[in-house]
């Protein structure tokens, strides 16, 4: 157990490639296998996914180049890459929401409608809890249902779809149904100008309901393999995907199919000093705060958690006994953020490595307000500051 | 089946029991029917037409009398509808008496001929009939148009200043200005708005001054939103003005629940909710129209058909006969208005005011419009619709020019108070402009209030971490806001 541990810890290390690949595998299987979890052919049994040919390959090591094909681009072009693969991989794959025809609001489903048409990829009507309840009973028919909702912070008129539906699926009919085949997509966080109700980051709600996967990628290399793996994955997953990236980041993005496991975290920086975990545009910013203190001898260790429930523990409960302290910080207010649940799970899990108070720099317990985004994000150096606090408590 | 048909009979009989209470009630009132009997439910397709029982009140009987007797005739006009006569009996189910048929007859969807649209002018400015004119006076014609005009104005200014990054973002009204303008001029101020964000010139009407819209736009310390929203986002307790929410549908039951207060406290006024045509597909709209009518509340439900949602054309948000037909279903009294005709607007809403108030009941309204500019400025809606049927809405559909033509034949206006107008309404909002970009921006203290009545423990404990961080980091923040 403490070799593994040891070699999830090293992070780029060849042991995170390895078993990555095998739990990548098993992603694979569990999407061959979903076809035939019915064990009398009915009607929905021999409906359910069965992607045609073999599983789609998976590229595990994101870091590294297979030889194929790697193009720059940013956020929101890797997701409509993703978004395509899906679509073309699977003919039982759906794409569909608000104004999604035209290319949605944020153009990630650009060119969808015209390379697989109107029954493929469709506009909605104007109802989150419709997008997800039809996306539920789709994907409990055997398809795979991709739902946008428009806005992270419109998600909650579809909370109870989510939270009583999805999540529940599965569990109360004693596995005869699920919708596994569900991927809802939301842009989430700040963007400068967004306000209340364009710049929220509901994750927090979404970590607190047993039978869905919350997952939330920081770059476009990350978001396409990671959407990939929602769509595939046998269980209903969220996907938040950080809006104020979608034109920025643009990072080198393989042209393969290719999927990144879910519940894994990634270490993006190795350090010694102290463990920083964080997702999605949040990264960023930890990341430049790492890098200020490098500067002041303090040496941080990143860690992008990548999906939030069911999360990967040992990763950082492995980084947390390496360095003794660790940092949480995320955009949306601090009290009952996720960043909560972690620190109650160091606690338990590494009391006694702890050489500081546990850090949580997130957003201040306001809605989100327009003009005072400045002040109220977790900044660079409110981050910074506390790494120093803890470091030297 | 059979079980069923065993559960119906008890029910039935259940009812029975209860009946002479419902009998009771039902004396009191005056029976009577609308039946409308447009396509949806024409004899001709041999439908039974769906009847809504109301009460009649005095005050109400000049109202009743605009009904369009093409589509509403009461039960007292000959019943020509063919009821089999081998079955002529019907039973007692609450709600009223239910006449029982051996035809199987399915209500048909919508056909092709459409609920028509009421308006007073035509296109060209010249009014349908000729006394029409007289139910509006010179003097509110020309404050009506006076607003529209400003309206317009105040979009133009407003849309380029966030062009021009001044501000963050803006949504204009262009094209619905009638809607916006006539409905608030047939309110009274003491009527309670719910609006969805398309709505300013309801504000604009009732004295909010373009340096409010303006100073709301900036965000600045004179907001009296302290600066926490998008621009667009206007409220005015003072106006009776709910603050904007741009969760699309979330003020329809909120509506209600105003217009149940009002009700209780016999106010002498209604709850007016304005709502988008996307915004009927919410699950919000069913629960709004569905608690006024149960909970017979005044409000008058306005929606504005505007083509679209944001880039969904109606064709994909609804396959009914647009939002009009939806108001019957939940028992609510219903019309479609030219939305572009300010003096039909004003009509309508007039009525529609007087007996939601008058029968306490709830009314739907659905303007026919367009949305000429984008959706906001976060949009281009050149991507999703034809140029042709943009500008076709924007000058021969136009209800600013078609209003004018109308003031003018009057002799009421003339080419030199346009100018004038427009002049003053230019000059008055780059004055706006400049004044609300130098005013600061709120106190950083405000950040933290309101989020209760009264700031919390932690709250206090975050303002002091955020000021300890202003002092250390002060080139972060941005240096326009009272620290
Ligand atoms: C619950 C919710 N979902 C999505 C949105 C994003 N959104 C903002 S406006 C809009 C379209 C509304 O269309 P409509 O009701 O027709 O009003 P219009 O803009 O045409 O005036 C959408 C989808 C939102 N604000 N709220
Ligand atoms: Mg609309």
């Amino acid at each position: 157990m403490m070799n593994v541990l040891r070699d999830i810890g090293r992070g780029r290390g060849i042991g995170i490639g390895r078993n990555g690949r095998e739990i990548g595998r098993g992603i694979a299987r569990g999407i061959a296998s979903c076809s035939s979890s019915s064990s009398s052919p009915s009607l929905l049994s021999s409906l359910s996914p069965s992607p045609p040919g073999p599983p789609p390959p998976i590229n595990e090591n994101e870091n590294e180049n297979q030889g194929g094909d790697v193009k720059s681009m940013n956020l929101f072009s890797a997701i409509n890459q993703a978004l395509h693969i899906a679509l073309d991989s699977d003919p039982r794959a759906y794409v569909f929401g608000e104004d999604v025809s035209f290319g949605g609001v944020f153009r990630c489903t650009i060119g969808l409608t015209q390379r697989f048409g109107r029954n493929r990829v469709f506009n909605t009507p104007l109802c989150e809890q419709g997008i997800v309840g039809f996306g539920i009973g789709l994907a409990a028919m055997g398809n795979r249902a991709i739902a946008e909702i428009q806005f992270a912070d419109y998600i909650y008129p579809a909370f109870d779809q989510i939270v009583n539906e999805a999540a529940k699926f599965r569990y109360r009919s004693g596995n005869q149904f699920n919708c596994g085949g569900l991927t809802i997509r939301a842009p989430y966080g700040a963007v400068g100008h967004g306000g209340h109700y364009h710049s929220q980051s509901p994750e927090a709600f979404f970590c607190h309901v047993p039978g869905i996967k919350v997952v939330v990628p920081r770059s476009p290399q990350q978001a396409k393999g990671l959407l990939l793996s929602s769509v595939r994955d046998p269980n209903p997953v969220v996907f938040f995907e950080p809006k104020s990236l979608y034109r920025v980041a643009v990072e080198k993005v393989p042209a393969s199919d290719y999927m990144l496991p879910l519940s894994r975290a990634e270490v993006m920086r190795e350090g010694s000093d102290i463990t920083l975990v964080g997702w999605g545009a949040q990264l960023s910013v930890m990341e430049e705060a790492c890098i200020e203190a490098e500067k002041d001898g303090i040496s941080c260790e990143l860690i992008d958690l990548r999906t939030l429930i069911p999360w990967d523990k040992d990763t950082v409960e492995a980084s947390v006994r390496k360095t003794g302290r660790l940092l949480i910080s995320h955009e949306a207010p601090v009290t009952g953020g996720f960043g909560a649940e972690i620190a109650a799970s160091v606690v338990e899990r590494c009391f006694l490595r702890l050489e500081a108070p546990i850090a949580r720099i997130c957003g201040f317990d306001t809605p989100f307000p327009l003009v005072f985004e400045p002040f109220y994000l977790p900044t660079k150096n409110k981050i910074l500051d506390a790494i120093k606090s803890t470091v030297n408590y | 089946m059979a079980l069923f048909l065993r559960r119906t009979t008890n029910i039935i009989k259940h009812f029975l029991v209860t009946k002479s209470s419902l009998a009771t009630n039902q004396t009191s009132l005056t029976p009577s029917f609308f039946s409308v009997s447009h396509n949806v439910c024409s004899k001709s397709y041999g439908l039974a037409p769906i009847p809504a029982v109301f009460r009649r009140m005095e005050s109400t009987k000049a109202a009743e009398l605009k009904l369009d007797p093409q589509f509403y005739s009461s039960e007292e006009e000959e019943d020509d509808r063919e009821y089999p006569s081998s079955e002529p009996e019907g039973m007692d189910f609450p709600g009223g008496k239910v006449m029982f048929t051996s035809q199987m007859s399915f209500i048909a969807e919508p056909g092709k001929t459409r609920v028509p649209c009421y308006r007073v002018l035509q296109d060209t400015g010249v009014p349908t009939s000729g006394e029409i004119h007289k139910l509006v006076s010179e003097d509110l014609a020309t404050r009506m148009y006076n607003s529209m005009v400003t309206l317009q104005v105040m979009d133009t200014f407003l849309y380029e200043a966030q062009r021009q990054g001044r501000i963050s973002f803006y949504m204009t009204s262009h094209g619905e200005e009638a809607v916006n303008i006539a409905s608030a001029a047939a309110l009274s101020s003491e009527d309670i708005i719910l609006a969805q964000y398309r709505e300013p010139g309801v504000l604009l009407w009732r004295g909010y001054t373009l340096q409010e819209f303006t100073n709301q736009c900036f965000g600045n310390k004179a907001d009296r939103g302290k600066g926490r929203q998008m621009p667009s986002h206007y409220g005015s307790i003072k106006h009776n003005y709910f603050t904007i929410s741009s969760p699309i549908a979330t003020q329809l039951p909120q509506a209600a629940g105003a217009a149940y207060s009002l009700k209780m406290d016999n106010k002498d006024a209604c709850v007016v909710a304005y709502m988008g045509d996307g915004c009927t597909s919410e699950g919000d709209f069913h629960a709004g129209m569905n608690f006024a009518a149960v909970m017979e509340v005044p409000i008058v439900f306005i929606c504005r058909n505007n083509g679209y949602a944001i880039s969904t054309p109606i064709t994909d948000q609804f396959r009914s006969d647009g939002v009009v037909v939806k108001g019957q279903a939940y028992g609510i009294r219903s019309i479609r208005v030219d939305g572009n005709d300010a003096l039909a607007v004003y009509n309508v809403v007039q009525t529609a005011r007087q007996m939601a108030i008058s029968e306490q009941r709830p009314i739907l309204v659905e303007a026919l419009t367009y949305r000429v500019g984008h959706h906001s400025t976060s949009d281009d809606s050149t991507k999703y619709r034809p140029a042709s049927e943009i500008e076709h809405w924007k000058i021969a559909k136009s209800p600013i020019t078609k209003f004018r033509t109308w003031i003018e034949r009057n002799g009421w206006w003339n080419e030199e108070d346009e100018l004038e107008i427009r002049k003053r309404i230019k000059k008055e909002m780059l004055q706006a402009i400049q004044v609300a970009e130098r005013l600061e921006k709120p106190a950083v203290a405000e950040l933290f209030t309101d989020v209760y009545d009264q700031p919390t423990k932690d709250l206090v404990e975050q303002e002091m971490l955020l000021r300890e961080s202003i002092i250390k980091h002060p080139k972060d923040y941005p240096t326009d806001y009272a620290v």
